[in-house]
């Protein structure tokens, strides 16, 4: 088997609206390849949830998607017809929502929502599915797992959903997990486990992984490849490292200065933030999104369509028109 | 789940008590019932005589721990009217309607629910309109009005259903489609309205994203939710039918308990009155009893704590 998992080229998603064609993701490529962990970044709005809905075809009633390639081992996803993506779905790929507190159906056990997913798409006993639940469980560290499958989803706090959410999505041993904000909606003490159980799981297991976060300091833990998403396109992508490192679109750097350091930021200094708003994506928007707010706009930007370009190391690219080196000094003229 | 239970048969217990002693103070709500039983040439001498033999001198809770000892050994008196026992009436009567009622209901339940589904998975498709339309004529349209015109078409046109009497259970098909259509907006729309809320939520989409069958999402996972209030809706709609099929059972000349209970109220029979508001009452507060016990099962969040 190859190592690639999913393939994602020139994906787009429509949804038409009342003013005309809202366009909130535009033409997005990525690659995960097994064992990795591809984070996408970006504030609210910048369409990185309906990247991940689009991938598992659960878009919304009236958007809709294309792609010039969309493959998950392999397989072509758009010819994929309707009947075949619910064998793979919660199979091939499964899904970690945000909300833990309203994802499970409070009609029906945890045992039974956990094992219905491997009962539908494998031919195992119903003691098979149960000794899966109960191991699951226990992986994602749950404690009596065998006493929590007759327990209903209201008897359990938002910590013990999610991870029951965790064991779910790992039932069919997936290819690929996609969590989507998974820790969003939990404790600042739960996010920090649940994220470290994500990250050991999909070592453990092997799979591709996607997260979908708003959180640099979430990814900045557990992510391989980083995605900076805005306004509907990907600015910025690279590994970590060459992200975190050596930022070269503005507006990853500016992301990167919002967040206060330990002993750096100094005590009482006025937190970072990127002024302005994030453009409507209704109709076409010539130039580049984020030219209202960023700091180094020039006439050009305002023009003609921008592309993704190298910067100083391979697979690092970005969107933007100055070059990797007027970037970077940019960044070091903000930081003196 | 038994401390549910046991709470839920408290208050069907404590709203039966608070029901025997309304129903027994109606005796005195249009006046001395021994003035009225007496008539208005009486003299003062038999009207005493009229209270003493039917006991109405005695005081009056004395009076309704009287009568609630023997209502509850099933001896509701006797009809001032009928001169005949007035359980053997009520009897004789009861299933009648029940059976009115019972069909009725389930003739509205499989027409609006499957409806009411099917217009919430397409919402403004051909199906929801069409389910739109019959809930607006059916809340429109007058049930007597209704049931003359299937007595036209289906009796007399076509001769196809008996037009009155129920000696066949062909008699209770129109009466009980005629009460039956009366409740069907209700419930559609309810189902409808419950049906597309379930379908919004992160809990089908769950579902969705397990890869579960299209069928088994709908039915297993949101049916499921979306029905709960249905249930109670059902449970007072089917208390009301049967206090309130008086005018269907007119119309179809069915002897039922709502067709007695107009009878009743005509010749001013104030006994067999209250019987009746008892024993309607009774059976309301067990439907109930019984949505409440169904919504249980239903909603683990009710049970389970």
């Amino acid at each position: 088997m190859s190592d690639l998992i999913l393939e994602v080229r020139d994906l787009v998603v429509d949804i038409p609206v009342a003013t005309g064609m809202l366009h909130p993701v535009q033409s997005i490529s990525f690659d995960v390849t097994r064992g990795e962990t591809l984070c996408i970044v970006g504030e609210s709005g910048c369409g990185k949830s309906l990247t991940s809905l689009a991938v598992m075809d659960l878009l919304p009633g009236t958007a809709s998607r294309t792609a010039s390639v969309l493959k998950l081992d392999d397989e072509d996803l758009q010819s994929a017809g309707e009947r075949r993506m619910t064998d793979i779905r919660g199979n091939k790929m499964a899904m970690i929502f945000q909300e833990p507190m309203t994802s499970l159906n409070p009609a029906y056990t945890i045992g039974n929502q956990l094992e219905e997913a491997l009962l539908r798409h494998k031919q195992v006993s119903g003691a098979e599915a149960r000794e899966r639940a109960i191991y699951l469980l226990e992986k994602v560290g749950i404690t009596a797992a065998a006493s929590r499958l007759t327990q209903y989803p209201h008897q359990l706090s938002g910590g013990l959903r999610q991870r029951v959410m965790i064991a779910m999505a790992l039932m069919c041993g997936p290819d690929l997990i996609i969590a989507d904000e998974p820790t969003t909606a939990l404790d600042v003490t739960i996010q920090a486990q649940i994220l470290h159980l994500l990250a050991d799981l999909q070592k453990e297991f092997n799979m591709g992984m996607i997260l979908i976060t708003h959180d640099l300091g979430v990814v900045a833990r557990v992510a391989d490849r980083v995605a900076v998403m805005y306004a509907g396109q990907i600015v910025e992508t690279g590994t970590a490292k060459q992200v975190f490192e050596n930022p070269t679109h503005p507006y990853t750097q500016g992301l990167l200065e919002c967040i206060p350091i330990p002993g750096k930021t100094e005590r009482g200094a006025p937190l970072g933030s990127i002024p302005g708003i994030v453009p409507s994506l209704v109709g076409d928007l010539p130039g580049c999104h984020f030219a209202d707010r960023c700091p180094h706009v020039m006439d050009a930007c305002r023009s003609g369509q921008v592309d993704l370009r190298p910067s100083f190391e391979d697979g690092h690219v970005f969107r933007c028109l100055l070059t990797p080196d007027q970037s970077a000094a940019n960044l070091k003229k903000g930081a003196a | 789940m038994l401390k549910y239970i046991l709470k839920r048969l408290g208050v069907a217990f404590m709203v039966a008590l608070t029901v025997s002693v309304i129903t027994f103070s109606l005796i005195y709500v249009s006046g001395d019932p021994a003035v009225a039983l007496a008539g208005e040439a009486a003299s003062n001498d038999e009207i005493e005589h009229i209270r003493k033999s039917y006991g109405y001198d005695r005081p009056i809770p004395v009076q309704y721990m009287d009568w609630l000892g023997r209502a509850l050994q099933g001896d509701l008196g006797r009809s001032h009217y009928l001169k005949e026992d007035i359980s053997d009436v009520i009897l004789t009567r009861l299933p009648n309607t029940l059976i009115l009622a019972g069909c009725a209901i389930a003739f509205a339940l499989i027409l609006s629910i499957p409806l009411g589904v099917a217009a919430a998975i397409r919402p403004n498709s051909l199906i929801d309109r069409f389910a739109l339309t019959l809930a607006v004529v059916g809340q429109a349209l007058p049930s007597f009005w209704f049931a003359l015109i299937m007595m036209f078409f289906l009796g007399i046109q076509l001769r196809w259903l008996p037009i009155s009497r129920v000696e066949t259970w062909q008699g209770f098909i129109m009466p009980s489609i005629a009460l039956g259509y009366y409740v069907t907006p209700g419930v559609m729309r309810l189902t409808r309205a419950g049906m597309l809320e379930v379908l919004q939520s992160d809990y089908i989409r769950t579902a969705k994203a397990k890869g579960l069958r299209p069928m088994v999402v709908l039915f297993k996972h949101a049916l499921r939710n979306a029905i709960i209030p249905v249930v109670s809706l059902a449970a007072v709609q089917f208390g009301f039918m049967l206090g309130g099929s008086i005018v269907i059972e007119s119309i179809f000349a069915i002897n039922g308990l709502g067709f007695l209970a107009w009878e009743t109220i005509q010749r001013g029979d104030l006994p067999m009155m209250q019987a009746i508001v008892l024993v309607l009452s009774l059976f309301y507060i067990v439907i109930t009893f019984l949505a409440d016990m169904l919504n249980a099962f239903l909603d683990p969040r009710i049970r389970v704590t």
